[in-house]
């Protein structure tokens, strides 16, 4: 017998928050693949590339032991993002996952799934996509994904790995939502990295996903999405087809909207705020949130208090949250592993016109290098260092 | 011991400086302490520069990536120093006040009057170990010479209890298939097959870290 026939069915509300949880020493990979393990998962869709391939490995040992329904090893990127789009329009739960440079080019595609409305997860593992050629975790690429239409979570490390992971297959598939789940954490400093992680037990799993009850119906040529991809308004070219390419385009976004009562149900809210009352506040996501909780605890022992604001949701973006925990605030600064600063500009058109605040421009660390908590230190007591 | 301690270890790849980075975090949390494990390598390739970061402690560890600031640096590979196969330069950057250097040679290399002169004023303490001499003499392959390495990193700092390293050695050889990549499992493959069977590959790999624990010797600065 498969093994996933063994695991018993348990609500999400159930595996997530009741279920007992024993803690593992294991790389954020493994975390992933545990998720997966837990996630009655239809099909897992893998193309290598450096860091997702070792969780990609992984869940082609699941396959091996039975967790999975099926393994697909794409050609490329593009393949395997497109074969996503196939699998996910069948009905069946589907996963895949890539990193930087393969991610980039398979954007096309991943930019097409939310106006297919295809729930899948997409685990992204951050790499430098720019030349030089690097393997490390430069998170650049994050900010092409919030222009997607995609949900996008930010995990901050092995735990957040395994938890937003099993909680985007439930989000992604929920009726007002129907949309994918992009689940990003830095390479290498999560996914290579070891830590604990508490899981449920693995004989524990999600219901299986119930694609009738979904806001499109699966494979029907008839009916949009299919039906407006396979006729699509651009031949038409008359008011009418701008208007439904509007209308559909302005539903997308909607739908981001209605995931965030999801996003707060499964993930206890779109930020996690340490020290609320701080004058400065630190604005952070995924990696860049640890160091900054360092810095948080060498600033307390210095003296200071300065405050934190967890960002776990780059999309939908945590607006409304941001302007409330940043209303008090005198300085704000927004520690990325990017030299772009794509949460720097989301952060200043959000509070802008809302708050008093200096916004400082950094820090930034790029190329894939970690950041120092020395360096935020630096903005917090000196200002902009030259 | 202090409360933190930061290690970086520096190699060439394919001398297990990640799998020793993850057996010596195995090692701290089966002796009660935390502790995160973090490589950091460009493509997986033979003798090309590989580093890890092991971070020990009795408290919380917040911070993720690369150790810059480290307290104990290993150096497994002299080419690591003479051939600038290092994410860092020089190979002791970041290296904190009375901190600690392990290189693996069978003898003290010719640092340059600059580097000595920075180490000494660090209060830096040098050490050295013929960790490959070592893994030959004892295992018979060269393939335990990371595992020299941390036996030498023991025989200079008490870090984890008696017992954890072969307890880690048994996790990471001994039971379920670690999975992290082709080259990896390979390795593991070739390593296994030095062996006619796993508790030989323990019993001689404690038996490796034991006898390097003897032979590391400090260095005069």
């Amino acid at each position: 017998m498969i093994k996933t026939e063994k695991q018993r069915v348990v609500t999400p509300e159930y595996l997530f928050f009741e279920a007992p949880r024993t803690r593992s020493y294991i790389t954020g990979s493994e975390a992933a693949n545990e998720a997966v393990r837990r996630g009655n998962v239809d099909i897992a869709i893998a193309y290598p590339i450096t860091p997702q391939s070792e969780t990609m490995q992984q869940v082609g040992e699941l396959y091996a032991e039975g967790y999975l329904r099926d393994y697909y090893r794409a050609e490329d990127e593009v393949g395997a993002f497109a074969a996503m789009s196939g699998a996910s329009r069948t009905g069946v739960r589907c996963l895949t996952a890539s990193s930087g440079p393969g991610l980039m080019r398979g954007l096309e595609t991943v930019a097409s799934w939310p106006g297919h409305r295809l729930p899948l997860v997409f685990l992204i593992m951050c790499r430098v996509i720019n030349a030089p050629l690097s393997i490390q975790p430069d998170n650049l690429e994050l900010g092409y994904m919030l222009l997607t239409g995609n949900v996008v979570l930010h995990a901050e490390n092995q735990q957040d790995f395994f938890d937003y992971t099993l909680a985007g297959f439930v989000i992604s598939e929920k009726c007002e939502v129907t949309l994918p789940v992009a689940v990003a954490v830095d390479g290498f400093f999560v996914t290579h990295a070891r830590g604990w992680v508490e899981m449920p037990s693995a004989d524990l799993k999600l219901p299986a996903r119930e694609c009738y009850s979904e806001a499109v119906p699966m494979i029907d040529n008839e009916n949009p999405p299919i039906r407006i991809a396979r006729d699509a308004p651009i031949q038409k070219s008359n008011f009418i087809s701008y208007q439904m390419h509007a209308a559909w385009q302005q539903e997308i976004q909607a739908a981001l909207e209605r995931s965030r009562q999801w996003i707060t149900r499964y993930l206890g809210g779109l930020i996690e705020v340490v020290n609320p009352g701080a004058e400065t506040m630190l604005i952070a996501s995924g990696s860049a949130v640890s160091q900054s909780r360092e810095a948080v605890r060498q600033a307390e022992e210095a003296g200071k208090e300065v405050g934190l604001i967890k960002i776990k949701s780059l999309r939908p973006f945590p607006g409304e949250e941001l302007r409330q925990a940043c209303a008090h605030a005198k300085r704000i600064i927004v520690p990325e592993f990017n030299c772009i600063g794509w949460l720097n500009r989301e952060v200043r058109s959000t509070l802008y016109g809302w708050v008093d605040a200096e916004i400082a421009d950094g820090p930034r660390v790029c190329g894939g290098i970690t950041m120092p908590t020395e360096m935020i230190l630096e903005w917090v007591f000196e200002g902009k260092p030259l | 011991m202090q409360e933190k301690t930061f290690i970086r270890m520096s190699g060439l790849g394919g001398q297990g400086v990640v799998t020793a980075a993850h057996i010596l975090g195995v090692a701290a949390v089966r002796s009660g302490l935390l502790s995160t494990v973090n490589p950091f390598f460009g493509a997986e390739k033979r003798l090309a520069p590989a580093e890890s970061y092991v971070r020990i402690s009795t408290h919380p560890i917040r911070e993720r990536g690369e150790v810059l600031f480290p307290d104990i640096i290993l150096i497994l590979h002299p080419h690591v120093i003479t051939l600038g196969k290092c994410y860092t330069m020089p190979f002791f950057e970041g290296l904190q006040p009375q901190g600690k250097i392990i290189i693996n040679a069978p003898e003290p290399l010719p640092l340059g009057e600059r580097d000595l002169a920075q180490l000494a004023g660090l209060a830096a303490q040098l050490y050295y170990i013929p960790a490959t001499q070592v893994a030959m003499e004892v295992a018979g392959t060269n393939l335990s010479t990371n595992i020299a390495m941390l036996g030498a990193l023991l025989g200079v700092v008490n870090l984890v209890k008696p017992g954890a390293l072969e307890e880690a050695l048994t996790e990471r050889f001994g039971g379920a298939k670690f999975i992290a990549s082709g080259t990896t499992a390979a390795l593991d493959d070739v390593l296994k097959g030095k062996f006619a069977k796993v508790a030989q590959l323990i019993e001689k790999n404690v038996a490796v870290a034991e006898q390097a624990k003897s032979c590391v010797q400090q260095y005069a600065l």
